[in-house]
């Protein structure tokens, strides 16, 4: 009924020469992978979040320089509570430095209190909301992936300008919902739109029935689902049962995970297009680790947006703490090093972290392929635009965030 | 009409003397554990569940009415507190006073609808009352739905103690579950505590002997929920953060099982079980969903052969009354 | 106004629900004097008994049907003989407590193998796509629920209330010891009645597959809208908790297009409503 932690421990050779070596320094690291391992978002983080973690501890070559790194994960049931004490286990007794995934925004928003409050570390690659760099940004907290302002801003201004001028929100009630509702609605106004109903529902529903009908009577082009995960895939294939795409009314996914796309099928998913971060088929770098990741997956998966954050994000965070010469257990100073130093790993490319804590990279905007377009599994993707780095985030001059000099 | 058998009870009282010597003991061996290393936030997690438990078993140990819904007390406190520290900055003491109270009133309302069914119908009728309130909870705006309220401050009990500190922290929720103990331990043994367990042994000799018994349980049933809203109010200073998981069903099964396991109708197998079960709970975390197939088995075997629990079968062997 | 009528018929899909499982509840609460709390658990069984014969075996909708009802069935008949058999004679109360355990490790058993999102389970082919009726747009498989459901209870009332094995019942439930007499084995009989009210849940979760998705809580919350529909309809009267059910559920429709806000609390609003002005419930005899 508790949060699940399993311990893994790996990487633990120490390097021979060890003894001699600076020992004065101290060269542990404590890796907790905090993510929902038996609900609605486990395809998209869960184990995947886990072995990213794993993959990118054996290619940072810090156990050969005497390192020694373990990971711990637990499953937080997108329950803030369970994460928040599982959180606070950890800190406290487990000595765990840095968080990792650690998706669904309510729970990320409780710990990122706790983060601070404790001066240990989270890289959260897996929650959307916007709020963790923008009012509640921490300097122990750097946002890696994406978020609901970037969504909003190439998903909801893409659709509008196709002409999808009115829109009703079916809205998942929690943190993460109501950010990208609030975002989207902001693009949607300021390019022309407009937002005429809203309905909400709880996390992880099952009918979405009652939801659809309230949509389809609203007589709006474009229902926005600001949900995620198995909610997303539900209310798409509930749609159809419904005849509401077939009515006319076009169903917008703000957040999709590639995960998503390949549960739902090409036949059904054909034709969204959404923003994405990471697409394992972008370049050479996101193909060779997708392909080492895929292989280690049970399902044989392709890496979503969120698992590939882990592991781009640990490599900068291991750069780091190799550069400092030892882990000096002060979150905020390691993080205030991180923004220093300029990003660069195959998977997310050169980017930076700006010093809200948002990381930035380009965001694409995709479409999903048709079934005869599909050259084999996982190919499902068409990149039909791109947002450049400086301009894919809320921009700083925006910003409420108190880290941000004005 | 009675739900506890005589089979269940120890079958000769010995007067409170005995209890009173437990009681000191067990505050002793609770005063003392911040020196022994123990991870503190897991005893503090305990003695709420343990007062939590304790107000229940007043219930159903003393009063024969097993409520399915004590989550809402449990709940609905925790939600109180955290806003009114949160929101409107009070302190920690008035805090918990507009916990405790909200508590009380939500049990006078529950209370007047759910006694006026008996047995099964009275635990069903707790249960979806609960489950009516979890529903508000989801949806009011003050809870902050499934995100639930979070880095609530500590703040300074009475301007003094400050409660960020754990040790001092510990001390006062112990203070506090040992005063919680104490009304449930002198209402038990109260006149007002014998006209219960002549309900529940009797209702209708009760009745013939002029005892207006609604208003007995009526009262029985704000006490308790009262005590849980005080457990819920004290949990929100340990957790930091008032949620959900706290109104939910589980949550009401998880303090049934606690005041089962460790023997229904005793004045200490609700502590005895908190502690048994929120260790197990803490131990079997790694195991994963498997902590709810071990709930449900314990539950299955107390109710077949172990319907005394833990205390409750110490007593029995001791014939004395614990 | 197709909104509305919409609405009223998800209403009805899930009153059809409600009505088969407090029927069965009230089934076995006649027979057992026991609050079956497992009973949403074995709903979900029968949903996931359909999910594996589809995938393990390849037996479709149609089959699944019958066989889950009969397979869940006897795995309740089981539990009664090894668990519940054994509360004779005790409080009531103790039956609640052991099937509330029950239902914990049914539950936590699946939740480890399957995670706690839901699995897809197709529509069968015969009755995919909707019909537009002009005021609705109904989506054939839902109107097949609702239909299926009253059948079935229909079906269930006139077995009990028409037959003379009904008769037999509901005399042993009035006198067991002197049904025995008349030489009926009456513990028999409590086992089948177990495995039919059972049987009418994992029904149930079959009829929901398609529309809720498998998943291993699926009857967690449901049970508890159900008992707050047996409290309304009082447990004395197989066609009061029939009637009572559907009714709920469309209900509960309507506060969906007038009120979205209140549709997950008017049930329990209800549920209170009439216990101030009728304590036993609408149907109900004065029981305790």
């Amino acid at each position: 009924m508790k949060n699940g932690i399993s311990a893994l421990l790996l990487g633990t050779a120490l390097a021979l020469g060890a003894g001699s070596a600076a020992l004065a320094q101290d060269k542990t690291i404590k890796i907790g992978v905090l993510t929902d391992n038996s609900g609605l978002y486990s395809d998209l983080g869960g184990a995947g979040s886990t072995l990213a973690a794993q993959m990118a501890v054996e290619d940072s070559g810090l156990a050969a320089k005497g390192w020694k790194i373990d990971i711990v994960s637990a499953d937080h049931q997108n329950k803030p509570d369970i994460a928040v004490n599982t959180a606070r286990q950890w800190i406290d007794v487990d000595k765990v430095d840095i968080f990792m995934d650690v998706l669904n925004s309510g729970v990320a928003l409780a710990v990122n209190n706790l983060v601070k409050e404790k001066n240990v570390i989270m890289i959260n690659t897996g929650a959307a909301s916007s709020d963790l760099t923008n009012a509640q940004c921490s300097p122990n907290t750097i946002h890696w992936v994406y978020d609901t302002y970037m969504l909003a801003n190439s998903t909801g201004q893409a659709l509008v300008k196709a002409g999808g001028d009115t829109w009703y929100f079916l809205t998942a009630d929690y943190a993460f919902g109501h950010a990208l509702e609030r975002d989207t609605t902001a693009v949607v106004v300021k390019s022309g739109g407009k937002v005429i109903g809203t309905v909400r529902h709880p996390l992880n529903t099952a009918d979405f029935s009652s939801f659809l009908l309230q949509g389809q009577a609203s007589k709006a082009k474009i229902i926005g689902m600001a949900n995620a995960g198995g909610d997303t895939t539900n209310t798409i294939k509930q749609a159809s049962e419904f005849g509401i795409v077939a009515g006319g009314q076009k169903l917008a996914g703000l957040l999709l995970f590639i995960t998503d796309v390949h549960s739902l099928g090409l036949k059904v998913a054909q034709g969204l297009s959404f923003t994405e971060t990471f697409y394992w088929d972008l370049n050479d770098g996101t193909r060779a680790f997708s392909k080492r990741f895929s292989e280690r997956t049970k399902s044989k998966a392709m890496p979503s947006m969120v698992q590939a954050g882990v592991y781009s994000g640990l490599i900068h965070y291991f750069k780091t703490l190799d550069a400092m010469g030892g882990n000096p257990r002060d979150g905020a100073k390691v993080v205030a090093k991180m923004k220093e130093a300029p990003t660069d790993d195959p998977l997310f490319g050169k980017g930076s972290i700006r010093a809200d804590g948002r990381k930035i990279h380009p965001a694409y905007l995709f479409e999903v392929k048709k079934p005869s377009e599909s050259k084999g599994p996982w190919d499902y993707y068409k990149l039909i635009g791109t947002t450049p780095a400086d301009q894919a985030f809320r921009p700083l001059s925006e910003s409420a965030c108190a880290l941000v000099k004005k | 009409m009675s739900v506890m058998t005589d089979d269940t009870l120890p079958a000769n009282p010995r007067g409170i003397r005995d209890e009173m010597i437990v009681f000191v003991a067990m505050a002793a061996l609770l005063a003392a554990v911040p020196l022994t290393g123990i991870y503190p936030f897991f005893v503090m997690q305990a003695l709420c569940f343990a007062l939590l438990a304790c107000a229940f078993n007043l219930l159903i140990g003393y009063g024969g009415l097993l409520s399915f819904g004590h989550a809402m007390f449990l709940g609905s406190a925790g939600y109180f507190t955290a806003h009114a520290l949160k929101e409107w900055g009070l302190s920690p003491e008035l805090g918990i006073l507009v916990g405790t109270a909200g508590a009380a009133g939500i049990g006078v309302i529950t209370g007047a609808i759910a006694i006026r069914r008996q047995g099964i119908y009275f635990s069903m009728i707790t249960l979806a009352l609960s489950q009516l309130l979890y529903f508000i909870y989801l949806q009011a705006p003050f809870t902050h739905g499934e995100d639930g309220i979070q880095g609530i401050p500590q703040g300074h009990l009475f301007g003094i103690f400050n409660l960020a500190k754990p040790t001092v922290l510990y001390y006062v929720i112990l203070v506090g579950f040992l005063g919680g103990f104490l009304v449930v331990f002198r209402a038990v043994n109260s006149p007002f505590g014998e006209v219960l367990k002549a309900i529940r042994e009797n209702e209708q000799r009760a009745i013939s002997l002029g005892y207006k018994t609604d208003q007995y349980k009526l009262l029985a049933f704000i006490l308790s929920g009262t005590l849980a809203g005080f457990a819920g109010s004290l949990k929100v200073f340990v957790a930091q953060n008032a949620s959900l998981t706290d109104v939910h069903w589980t949550m009401s099964g998880e303090i049934v099982l606690i005041t089962l396991v460790g023997g229904l109708g005793t004045m200490f197998g609700p502590v005895v079980g908190a502690f048994v079960i929120i260790a197990m709970q803490q131990y079997l975390a790694g195991f994963g969903q498997w902590v709810t197939v071990i709930q449900g088995v314990i539950f299955v075997v107390c109710v077949l052969t172990f319907r005394r629990g833990i205390v409750g079968e110490i007593a029995h062997y001791f014939r004395r009354s614990l | 106004m197709q909104a509305l009528y919409a609405q009223l018929l998800v209403g009805l899909i899930n009153g059809s629900f409600y009505a088969l499982l407090s029927l069965g509840l009230a089934v076995i609460f006649g027979m057992l004097n026991i609050i079956n709390f497992a009973h949403g658990a074995v709903y979900m069984m029968g949903a996931f008994c359909a999910y594996f014969l589809l995938n393990l075996l390849g037996i479709g909708y149609w089959p699944a049907l019958i066989i889950a009802p009969i397979a869940v069935g006897i795995f309740g008949m089981i539990l009664e003989r090894t668990m519940l058999q054994w509360l004779a004679g005790l409080d009531h109360l103790y039956g609640l407590l052991l099937t509330f355990g029950m239902a914990l490790i049914i539950q936590g058993v699946f939740q480890n193998y399957f995670g706690s999102s839901g699995l897809p389970y197709a529509i069968p082919d015969e009755l995919k796509g909707g019909v537009n009726l002009g005021f609705m747009f109904l989506p054939i498989y839902r109107g097949w629920v609702v239909v299926f459901s009253l059948i079935v209870c229909l079906a269930t009332w006139y077995l009990i209330e028409k037959t003379r094995l009904g008769a037999n019942l509901r005399a042993a439930t009035e006198n067991p010891t002197l049904v025995r007499a008349f030489g009926i084995n009456v513990p028999r009989m409590i086992t089948l009645t177990y495995g039919l009210g059972v049987g009418l849940a994992a029904l149930a979760g079959v009829l929901s597959a398609p529309i809720n998705q498998v998943r291993p809580l699926m009857g967690a919350d449901l049970i508890i809208v159900v008992f707050a529909v047996v409290v309304i309809g009082g447990m004395g009267s197989i066609m009061g908790s029939i009637i009572t059910g559907f009714a709920l559920g469309v209900i509960e429709g309507l506060t969906k297009y007038f009120y979205p806000e209140a549709s997950n609390t008017v049930v329990f609003v209800l549920m209170v409503l009439v216990l101030l002005v009728k304590p036993t419930g609408l149907t109900g005899r004065a029981t305790t």
